[in-house]
């Protein structure tokens, strides 16, 4: 079955795991930018990060015919240093117009400190500025449910926001109804230990439906797995779901939401014909 | 809401092995705790994970839901005043 994975690290990944997403079935990909397992020391590093998101890795992908997509921001690990977070979100709308660009993100929290939330909402103000989707990212473990309320807090306090156009990723059994519920989409992230297992991401299709939610394998530079999408494939034809829902999730979900950036210039790729007898 | 197509007989025979190794893992896991040196009776993760257990052992659904926020910090509405954050 075709999938896109809407989360994805892959300048984390090797070339190898590229192909191995092919052969799986990915046809295409978007990559918010996040934290390198460091913290940056200047808006140079920040610029060739987003040089290798928008143009490197693109070509990379391409090798493989896998569509390459992207978000741009700094990440809430590194927004404790306010004044290189501003330079930062300054430089940004340099990147915006360049193909496969999606929108602002992941932004988000990650302790829930007021530096982080002081660069989320300047964050918001400019996918706001720039009519730029915005894909958001989520704390772990304890600081999960409140760092995504106050997210929600946040994201509802902004009139200028259209909900439809916003996804907060790695929601999980006790936060996923508040994010639905408030007309977001939501995005079920299968990662070891700290985020979701394939089993569960079936059990919530099953508890809230199909509708505004994505899967994504946020397959990085820590243990994580980029082929689980596949994996929670596997897992919705073992519980007996139909082929149609599962391709709702893992196809056409994606792409009705990727579709509202001007970005998005996907080309599905060919089906083949049934053979005639 | 999409129902599960299989029967919770059938559910259960797929998750039988899955449960009772994962009951399994938990009991030798508390059981590692206690027999190693020092005490973590004080210690909040251990209140936290008996509250856990008696959640599972009850009837009412929502389970993992629940789970998830005995493990959860509390959300204060008013967190902007409290940390000092101006309405965006």
């Amino acid at each position: 079955m075709y999938y896109l994975d809407p989360h994805i690290h892959m300048v984390s990944r090797v070339t190898d795991d590229y192909e191995t997403l092919a052969k799986m079935g990915c046809v295409a990909m978007s990559e918010p930018a996040f934290w390198a397992g460091f913290d940056r020391g200047s808006i140079d590093g920040f610029r060739d990060y987003f040089r290798q998101l928008t143009e490197f890795e693109p070509k990379r992908a391409g090798w493989y015919r896998v569509q390459h997509f992207t978000w741009l921001c700094i990440n809430a690990k590194e927004a404790e240093n306010v004044r290189l977070s501003r330079e930062v979100i300054a430089m940004i709308p340099e990147f915006l117009d360049k193909p496969g660009v999606l929108g602002i993100g992941e932004i988000g929290l990650n302790k829930n400190t007021k530096n982080e939330s002081i660069v989320f909402l300047e964050h918001l103000d400019l996918a706001m500025r720039t009519n730029e989707q915005i894909l958001i990212h989520t704390p772990h473990l304890e600081d999960k449910y409140k760092g995504t309320r106050m997210i929600l807090d946040m994201l509802c306090g902004d009139s200028r926001i259209d909900h439809s156009r916003v996804l907060v990723d790695h929601v999980e059994e006790h936060t996923i109804r508040h994010v639905l519920d408030e007309g977001f989409w939501a995005g079920m992230t299968l990662y070891p230990v700290s985020k979701c297992t394939p089993q569960r991401a079936v059990d919530m299709i099953e508890m809230y439906g199909p509708e505004r939610l994505l899967v994504n394998s946020a397959g990085d530079w820590g243990p994580s797995k980029p082929t689980a999408v596949p994996d929670f494939i596997l897992a919705m034809r073992l519980r007996g779901h139909p082929e149609s829902l599962i391709r709702k999730v893992v196809y056409e979900n994606p792409i009705e939401f990727f579709s509202q950036s001007r970005g998005f210039q996907f080309t599905p790729p060919e089906v083949p014909q049934t053979a005639q007898s | 809401m999409t129902a599960p197509p299989l029967s919770a007989a059938d559910m259960l025979n797929r998750e039988f092995l899955e449960i009772r190794a994962g009951i399994l893992a938990l009991g030798a896991a508390l059981d590692r705790i206690e027999r190693a040196s020092g005490d973590t009776a004080d210690d909040p993760r251990m209140a936290r994970i008996k509250q856990a257990l008696a959640r599972l052992g009850g009837e009412r659904p929502g389970r993992a839901e629940q789970v998830q926020l005995i493990f959860s910090l509390d959300y204060d509405q008013a967190w902007r005043r409290t940390l000092g954050v101006d309405r965006g």
